[in-house]
């Protein structure tokens, strides 16, 4: 259980980085929190000749919110997320994801943008990630760009970053409406990954009609996916029990689920249906607990 | 509330455990902790393949790379006659491959070099080809004309390793026929793994010069193994000391030899230098012992008013690639043979079919006396079986079919003689502290609901202690086990015993039985074992046998010295040996209490004022050949619902009342139980080491092979019964498996018991919620 020799690179800037990650190619990894890539290196799944360590870079660690939304530095580590009370308010559903991240071990350390980066279809973030429609700020030899999150994910362990291109921060839009959110996971014992995680994120007017929706499914596909269909349903109405059946069913025919120890494809499409119906009744109950009667 | 080892009479008390002072502190000393100067690392190199032909293996890569000392194949150790090396049953296992592999991750070169890390990179430079032989994992397949045989080195040639049967197959048979209810029901229990936190490895540390090998290994029979290496290798027994230092958890996965302990051996013999070898993870799981993998078929017979009336059992028995258990020689199907249970069975019959696969060798005894997990599960499932058709609780059938307390020693169909019982008490009790009735009275409301809660009943009898010679030896050794006790000048004492503890907490509750014995408190005793050297022989700590062995020799050699200690004492006291009187803690003379002597005085004397012709000093060994196994019992009931979205089980909860005798340190037992349960409960719902087709191992780390933890493992509540053994010297029975043995069946049975109403009977462990689904699905009732 030791990683094969490599090389390993502190740098203290994300220029530094990209140079070296120029230089080196497809031999060069990054590494932040490292929680997904050191277990493959000591199994010698992954074996990069060189890391470079985003750890010491300054400024990529924390959050901040403007008008436009909330930026999440690189470096900033799920556990960081998982205590932001602040953000509840209009981010519930980065606090209601992250505790159900691996375990706290793996919290203290672990990133958003090295989950995102990695890009396993089974982790927690790429759902929430799509579900509110962020987007990556990332930077090459050639500036910097952002990429939507519907363009991100590409295929399983695979995005559409370049190999000399870093993510330096996650940025959320500021919600519409008033958000309400939720994320349920069905996992085999705590700490596992998702046999299927449905992230929703509901944005509601005054009157209490969905005015944006974000349906995200995990470990349903070859890559994170949105329930498209299901989510344009919801839009302009006020929740309801039949309405959630409806949005259930549309999303998990967005699901694309294989067979596997986990379970059967059928199953796991069902999961998404139970999840979304499930979350769409605690938001709405939600939701009414705060309306006042006569709305 | 736990006690202090300075507690006087300590026998049945909550003595804090000794151990945990230095343990709790992370100042144990387990194997990888140890460090000896000079020392070097070995790892092996494994097969990716589950069958395949070796056409060629090249060490040149690794050999060159510098820091690496020394590259072995099986080729070389064939030349040593070491290629092949006895397993525990009677079969023989491949240290390292000659010609071809017989399973994934099976172990092909050893590579020994300056740091762990650098023989893990050496491992990888060594380059095989294979050739992909047809691969047999189905062990039905095996049996199959057509299948491929798989040990060429076998004759005649046949993936059959063994059939055993025991009972009367014909009565059996009859009596089947003639009963008004036969339920039959195919019941597996899957390959699991014993999966101890601290995984295998040692150090081996041949001397030149003495011609001494000092191994340290994760043993949980230091002496056996000290033998069987003695007898494989050539070295002489008295030159090679066996050293088991802490070892964290066994569960019967260190009681077998392993071809990396072998190649740690040879390659310290060739070096003249230290060599560690410790497991990886998935090499624990993939390549050192499974357990179970049983496919069991059972027929039970009965009367219209529920009364057994005949119990018919055929099994195929997947042992992998070698057959590696640690079977005693008689039993190659352990003592699978208390399959009837706590049930009075008039006839019985079972037959079990050893076979090869292309999976890793065992199976070991996870946790249970060879075989017990098994036939418990298969006979508490049937139970339910038969409940379910006869329409009657089955508690209710229990009831009416246990063996009577009156009945014992009792006779079973299939030739045990059980020692002592009551096992409606036991069940009763379960039934009160957890108010069946009333539970059986809300499961009626939720079904009528549509709500799916099930109720498992489980009322295990158990068969461990092994065992009197007569019967048990592992390659010939009988199974007694040992006890060595020293009194010291000052009253305090080093007993010493063939056992070797892996979490039993064997240096509190062995100390509580001599200190009971000979008047002192736990803290006067030391209790070491596992250093070959100085510990007297025995056969080990597995299959819950060193309270019924090992714990009757402290007994014995307690009570031995104490019969010595009153000689003394009636010196002391001047008063012939006759008159002295033993209160428990001291001696004084008949009918004077005033006067008095205690062991610490006694001791003292037995140095420097001992009667005239005495021979001095104050000690006892004890081999102790038990006159038969002891049978404990239990009755567990589990409370589960079932989420119909999900197909997830809660389990709600679970009661667990166990008999296992007169009880040395009732916290010491309830920790057992409750590792024993949460295991029970992996087993349940979470593990299974499943293969593909192609026989890779599906479970090969713990992402896939999955082990509780505190979030999901349910509460448990115990209580218990006590029934002394009537031939155990304090009537204790030993307990470490009972809760593993008793516990799946009373899962399975909750959830097939809130299941039964859409016609399940059966559904094989593990109780994955996809399982659980599937049936809801058919059935249309999914959320």
């Amino acid at each position: 259980m030791f990683p094969a020799p490599f090389e390993y690179l502190a740098v203290r800037s994300v220029e530094e980085a990209i140079d070296a990650l120029a230089r080196h190619g497809y031999d060069a990894k990054v590494i932040a929190g490292g929680q997904s890539l050191l277990p493959m290196m000591k199994l010698r799944v992954a074996a990069p000749s060189v890391l470079v360590d985003l750890n010491r870079v300054e400024g990529l660690s924390g959050w901040q919110e403007d008008a436009q939304g909330l930026r999440i530095g690189a470096t900033t580590r799920h556990a960081a997320l998982e205590r932001a009370r602040p953000l509840a308010e209009r981010y519930p559903l980065i606090l209601a994801t992250a505790p159900w991240i691996a375990d706290p071990l793996v919290r203290n350390r672990g990133t958003m943008a090295g989950s995102l980066a990695h890009a396993d279809p089974a982790a927690d973030w790429g759902a929430a990630f799509l579900a509110l429609r962020g987007q990556v700020e990332v930077q090459g030899p050639q500036g910097t760009r952002s990429i939507g999150a519907d363009d991100f994910f590409v295929d399983i362990f695979t995005t559409s970053l370049a190999a000399d291109e870093i993510i330096t921060a996650v940025r959320l839009p500021r919600p519409v409406g008033h958000p309400e959110a939720t994320y349920l996971k069905l996992e085999r014992k705590v700490g596992d990954f998702a046999v299927v995680g449905v992230a929703l994120n509901l944005e509601v007017d005054p009157e209490g009609r969905v005015a944006q929706a974000g349906i995200g499914l995990a470990a349903v596909g070859p890559k994170p996916l949105r329930a498209p269909q299901a989510e344009a349903a919801l839009i302009g109405q006020r929740l309801s029990f039949n309405l959630a059946r409806e949005v259930a069913a549309l999303a998990a025919e967005a699901a694309d689920p294989t067979s596997d120890q986990r379970g059967s494809a059928a199953f796991k499409r069902d999961m998404v249906r139970v999840f979304v119906q499930r979350g769409l009744e605690s938001l709405r109950q939600r939701i009414e607990g705060r309306q006042p009667a006569s709305a | 509330m736990a006690l202090e080892v300075t507690e006087a009479r300590p026998l049945g008390k909550p003595i804090k455990r000794k151990e945990d002072a230095r343990l709790v502190r992370g100042q144990g000393r387990y194997l990888d902790d140890i460090a000896l100067p000079g020392m070097l690392y070995l790892a092996l190199v494994r097969s990716p393949y589950a069958h395949a032909r070796i056409k060629r293996i090249d060490t040149s890569r690794a050999k060159a790379l510098p820091g690496v000392h020394l590259v072995l194949t099986g080729e070389d150790l064939a030349a040593k006659n070491l290629a092949w090396m006895p397993t525990l049953a009677g079969d023989k296992q491949m240290v390292l491959a000659v010609g071809k592999v017989l399973f994934q991750y099976q172990e092909v070169a050893a590579v020994v070099a300056e740091s762990r890390a650098l023989a893990e990179d050496a491992a990888n430079l060594v380059e095989v080809e294979y050739e992909p032989l047809p691969v047999v994992v189905d062990p039905f397949y095996a049996l199959e004309p057509e299948a491929p045989i798989l040990r060429e080195d076998r004759d005649p040639p046949s993936n059959r390793i063994f059939h055993w049967e025991v009972g009367d197959r014909e009565a059996t048979e009859e009596a089947l026929r003639r009963s008004a209810v036969v339920v039959k029901e195919r019941i597996r229990m899957p390959r699991v793994h014993p999966a101890p936190l601290e995984p295998c490895g040692c150090i081996a540390d041949y001397q030149r010069a003495t011609g001494k090998l000092t191994w340290y290994v994760t043993s949980q029979a230091p002496h056996a193994h000290r033998t069987v290496l003695s007898l494989v290798s050539g070295l002489p027994e008295h030159k090679i000391h066996v050293i088991s230092p802490d070892v964290g958890g066994g569960f019967g996965n260190k009681v077998p030899v392993f071809p990396g302990y072998v190649c740690a051996i040879v390659a310290s013999i060739g070096l003249g230098r230290p060599v560690k070898w410790v497991e990886t993870r998935t090499e624990n799981l993939t390549s050192t012992n499974f357990a179970r993998d049983y496919h069991m078929e059972v027929e039970i017979g009965a009367t219209e008013d529920g009364r057994v009336t005949a119990l018919k059992v055929f099994t195929i028995a997947d042992h992998g690639a070698f057959d590696a258990a640690a079977d005693p020689t008689r039993f190659p199907a352990g003592l699978f043979s208390i399959v009837t249970g706590s049930y009075d069975f008039p006839t019985a019959f079972a037959e079990v079919d050893g076979v090869y696969t292309n999976k890793a060798p065992g199976g070991v005894a996870y946790r249970c006396s060879f075989r017990v997990t098994e036939a418990s599960f298969l006979i508490e499932r049937a139970m339910n079986s038969l409940a379910l058709r006869l329409n009657l609780d089955p508690a209710e059938l229990r009831l009416r079919n246990f063996i009577p307390p009156e009945k014992f020693p009792y006779r079973s169909p299939l030739g045990w003689t059980y020692d002592s019982g009551d096992y409606a008490a036991t069940l009763k009790r379960a039934m009160e502290i957890i108010d069946y009735p009333a539970l059986r009275r809300e499961q009626a409301e939720r079904r009528a609901r549509g709500e799916l809660m099930g109720i498992g009943v489980s009322t295990f009898t158990e068969i461990v202690g092994a065992g009197p010679s007569h019967t048990f030896d592992i390659l010939g050794i009988k199974m007694f086990d040992s006890c060595e006790i020293r009194v010291h000048p000052t009253g305090k004492v080093i007993a010493r015993l063939g056992t070797r503890h892996q979490g039993q907490g064997h240096e509190t509750t062995f100390a509580q039985v001599i200190a009971e014995e000979l008047g002192l408190t736990t803290d006067d005793v030391i209790v070491e074992e596992g250093d070959t050297d100085t510990a007297p022989y025995g056969l080990g700590t597995y299959a819950s046998r060193s309270t019924p062995t090992a714990g009757a020799a402290a007994a014995v050699a307690a009570r031995r010295v104490r019969d010595k200690a009153r000689k003394i004492a009636a010196h002391l006291l001047e008063v012939a040996e006759e008159d002295v009187d033993w209160d428990g803690q001291r001696f004084h003379p008949v009918g004077a209490p005033a006067r008095s002597v205690g062991m610490a005085e006694v001791a003292l004397a037995a140095y420097t004022n001992l009667p005239p012709g005495m021979e001095p000093g104050l000690e006892a060994s004890v081999y102790y050949d038990p006159p038969n196994l002891t049978f404990p019992n239990g009755a567990y009931i589990c409370v589960v619902d079932i989420d119909r979205g999900t197909g997830q089980v809660h389990v709600r909860r679970f009661v667990a009342v166990d008999d296992c005798g007169t009880v040395i340190n009732p916290m010491v037992v309830e920790g057992q139980i409750h590792g024993g349960l949460t295991e029970g409960f992996a087993i349940a719902f979470l593990q299974e080491i499943a293969f593909d087709d192609t026989g890779n191992c599906l479970a090969p780390n713990f992402m896939e092979y999955l082990v509780p933890t505190a979030v999901e493992t349910p509460r448990w509540e115990t209580d218990r019964t006590v029934t002394p053994s009537p031939h155990h010297p304090i009537g204790a029975k030993g307990v470490g498996e009972s809760p593993n043995v008793g516990s799946p069946a009373a899962f399975a049975n909750a959830v097939i018991d809130a299941l039964a109403p859409l016609g399940v009977t059966h559904l094989d462990i593990p109780l994955y919620p996809w399982k659980v689904w599937e049936v809801l699905r058919q059935h249309g009732i999914t959320e």
